[in-house]
């Protein structure tokens, strides 16, 4: 695997001229800032997507980015989803490294075909002549009251296709080094970024390491279960550990998956071991979901370790409902900790 | 010829391998646009163009047209004009409703009024019609009470009428997909000889398939002109150029006028003042009798304007200047109509103060539904996911509203 550590290329002026870092900043900005700073270091790297060059793109990621790099390096482009990623590769043949945004996750369906037919195969089916450092931005996820089609969570079928690296940021330090990772990787990525938590805001120093971008993190030690997440439900599993410490004295070990493939399971492993109780949270369908996968491995490498099988709470296997119903589907604060209690109760 | 109205792209040299007349430019420079004719083709983007098909000028002055002249009596006017001002009052209050928080998110139709009513209104009840997103003005004539609406965009449910019954199929989100559906039911009409000669032309069909200047780009949508083509399908095209999707201008999707890309799949294209609604009704009208006696399928780019932001989550001032919206205000679609009506008397005072009486109760009719809507009840998420059923389905219901019930019994808050 190549991890490329960005941190060692010259940074780019992302406001920061005096070393200290843009302060404390949301995750889109953060993702705005990294994308300047990924496309200053090279000028191969350009942007495609629909809105995304005089609008700043429908959540603002890219803005002012068309302004300051111009119309080549930041394309509006025609409203087809399928020419945006069939494009891209053939640009990615030619020596750039585009990066696409595709508006809302429902409306990747369009480019599947491209994505799965060749971006995720030419590398193989060039036997490695030709790379693909194409990444696909793909704003996922529900709970902004949106109409159909812009609250789902397709991160699976792009996990169960070789050849796709799938990753998801959930803070806006991550945001900032895993886009640009993402970007200097010679793989298919596809980035998902959790919409709802666009606004989140953290200090974002610029000197600290960035984490390889195929790597799961312990965010809150714990023992008394463990909780895995990614993307959206970060938050929520954070805010159920600091609930649960509270009223039950219970504590929770809280881990970003961050990669989704391929997924980093030792730190998961390492904890299960430890701790024996296992609940995964996600807000997609579960049947056949990430979350599946990592129960099923975790069950096969720590079995003498459970204490309980492996609870999965997740969105359920129907379409995402009319929004006024999102608050049930999205497993909440209290499904989590509903799911611990079932994992404590066993 | 200097302008990209009339600009095709000159041909190779045929496929014997003849060369090319001596004196032609190299294929590769003749296949561009002079500076000129792009600078004609934008203007021609901006103010129609000279293939314009218009029946009544902004000023509401009655033009004549050598093939879509269309009698229609004060009668018939008078409910066009109806039609348009009810449809933009129940608009702006729904978008006032969503300023007040009654609906998530609200969809204007706002100066589109003259291209959905003339179509809507060109329809017969057994023609069937496949929405895009913005189609009020078209659910409206279809019979689809404006109430009908509000559960979309309040988030109450995908839709609340029977599109079988109304023939007004549920309004397609993903940009370009319906058209294709369209066409496949369209292939159906045909298939099931409900059109062409020797049919009794009263229960002949066809289809209308809506969509945006934007959606053009979708390879969906030009999937939908080679089926549409291919098996001679009684479809209608029906495409409002509003001149923007979002914040992108009509010149980022082509580089042609978009009615003239219907021959290169090999059936007419039409481009109409789609802010004129008598135009609108006369050629769609046209164009769905072409479809039901076997001359389908038809495109029409309806020329308009999105007058509003593209949602209400959109700021359109990041992208376009107001002056624009100044100029097309003088285009607008019910203004015209009022003109004629009044200076051909066809229409006193009485009957304008009637129309506003009838949208002010029905905005108010609006407003009081909207607010008393019900939220679902968490088991509507489950209901319908397969014709069938579904044990898995049905396991996560029951599990989900044991779940729920405790909280009810604990009287708590989840
Ligand atoms: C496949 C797909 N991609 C992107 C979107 C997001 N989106 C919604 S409307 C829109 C612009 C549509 O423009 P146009 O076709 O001109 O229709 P208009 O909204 O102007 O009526 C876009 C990009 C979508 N709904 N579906
Ligand atoms: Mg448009």
């Amino acid at each position: 695997m190549t991890e490329v550590d960005v941190r060692s290329r010259p940074r780019a002026t992302d406001g920061s001229a005096t070393g200290q870092g843009p302060g404390k900043v949301t995750i889109g900005k953060a993702l705005n800032l990294g994308l300047r700073a990924a496309m200053e270091r090279d000028p191969k790297v350009i942007l495609m997507g629909e809105d995304i060059g005089r609008l700043g793109g429908v959540f603002r990621i890219t803005d002012g980015l068309q302004k300051d790099f111009g119309e080549q390096r930041v394309l509006d482009t025609p409203l087809a989803e399928s020419g945006i990623v069939g494009a891209a590769i053939g640009l990615a043949i030619r020596g750039y490294r585009p990066v696409c945004e595709i508006q809302f996750d429902g409306f990747i369906f369009p480019a599947f075909d491209q994505i799965v037919s060749q971006l995720a195969k030419l590398n193989y089916r060039s036997q490695g002549r030709i790379r693909m450092p194409v990444v696909i931005r793909v704003p996922f996820g529900g709970g902004i009251g949106a109409v159909e089609h812009h609250s789902e969570s397709p991160e699976s079928y792009f996990a169960h296709t070789a050849g796709l690296k799938v990753v998801a940021c959930s803070n806006p330090v991550d945001a900032y080094w895993m886009i640009q990772q993402a970007i200097e990787s010679d793989e298919p990525v596809l980035f998902f970024e959790p919409k709802r938590r666009y606004h989140e805001k953290a200090e974002l120093d610029l000197s600290a390491t960035p984490a390889p971008l195929h790597s799961s993190r312990v965010l809150r030690p714990g023992t008394t279960a463990t909780l895995a997440c990614y993307g959206p439900m970060v938050k929520t599993c954070l805010e159920a550990a600091e609930s649960a410490a509270e009223q039950e004295g219970h504590e929770l070990e809280v881990i970003d998956l961050r990669t989704l493939s391929p997924l980093d399971l030792e730190p998961v492993y390492e904890s299960v071991r430890r701790i024996g109780r296992l609940v995964v949270a996600s807000e997609a369908p579960g049947e056949s979901s990430i979350a599946s996968e990592i129960a099923a491995r975790v069950q096969q490498e720590c079995f003498y370790s459970l204490e309980a099988p492996v609870v999965r709470v997740t969105g359920f296997d129907t379409p995402y409902p009319p929004s006024k119903l999102e608050e049930e589907y999205l497993p909440d604060l209290d499904r989590v900790l509903h799911a611990v209690e079932q994992s404590l109760g066993w | 010829m200097s302008s990209p109205e009339y600009w095709t792209k000159p041909q190779p040299p045929d496929a014997a391998g003849s060369e090319s007349p001596p004196g032609s430019p190299p294929a590769a420079t003749a296949a561009r646009p002079t500076a000129e004719q792009v600078i004609a083709g934008l203007r021609a983007t901006s103010e129609g163009g000279p293939d314009l098909v218009q029946l009544l000028t902004p000023e509401g002055e009655r033009v004549a047209h050598p093939h879509f002249d269309i009698d229609i009596t004060p009668e018939e006017l008078r409910g066009l004009y109806r039609d348009m001002v009810l449809v933009r009052r129940a608009d702006r209050e729904s978008n006032a409703l969503q300023r007040q928080g009654q609906l998530g998110i609200w969809v204007p139709l706002l100066g589109q009024e003259a291209a959905q009513i003339g179509a809507g209104r060109a329809m017969r009840p057994r023609d069937m019609a496949f929405p895009s997103y913005r189609e009020h003005g078209v659910a409206w004539c279809r019979g689809i009470d404006p109430t009908e609406l509000l559960g979309i965009f309040r988030g109450t449910d995908h839709g609340s009428w029977d599109p079988v019954a109304t023939r007004f199929h549920p309004y397609t989100i993903v940009i370009g997909n319906q058209c294709l559906n369209a066409v496949g039911y369209a292939m159906g009409q045909r298939f099931d000889g409900r059109i062409g000669d020797g049919h009794d032309s009263a229960d002949a069909e066809a289809t209308v398939a809506f969509f945006g200047d934007g959606a053009t780009s979708q390879g969906d949508v030009n999937e939908a002109f080679v089926w549409g083509a291919v098996y001679d399908a009684p479809v209608v095209f029906f495409c409002q150029n509003n001149q923007w999707a979002i914040s992108e201008p009509m010149e980022r999707q082509s580089r042609i006028p978009l009615y003239q890309r219907a021959s290169g799949y090999g059936f007419p294209g039409i481009r109409v003042d789609g802010n004129d609604v008598l135009a609108t009704l006369a050629v769609t009208r046209w164009a769905l009798e072409e479809c039901r006696s076997g001359n389908g399928p038809v495109l029409i780019e309806a020329f308009t304007y999105r007058m509003d932001a593209h949602t209400t989550s959109d700021d359109p001032s990041r992208y376009r200047l107001a002056d624009e919206l100044e100029a097309w205000k003088l285009k607008d679609p019910i203004e015209r109509v009022k003109a004629y009506l009044h200076r051909q008397q066809w229409a006193d005072r009485d009957y304008f103060e009637e129309v506003d009486r009838e949208s002010d109760a029905l905005a108010a009719r609006l407003r009081e539904f909207c607010q008393r809507m019900p939220v679902p009840s968490a088991d509507r998420m489950f209901s319908e996911v397969y014709a069938n059923g579904s044990p898995v389905v049905a396991a996560q219901r029951d599990e989900f509203l044991t779940y729920l019930s405790q909280f009810e019994q604990t009287g708590g808050e989840r």
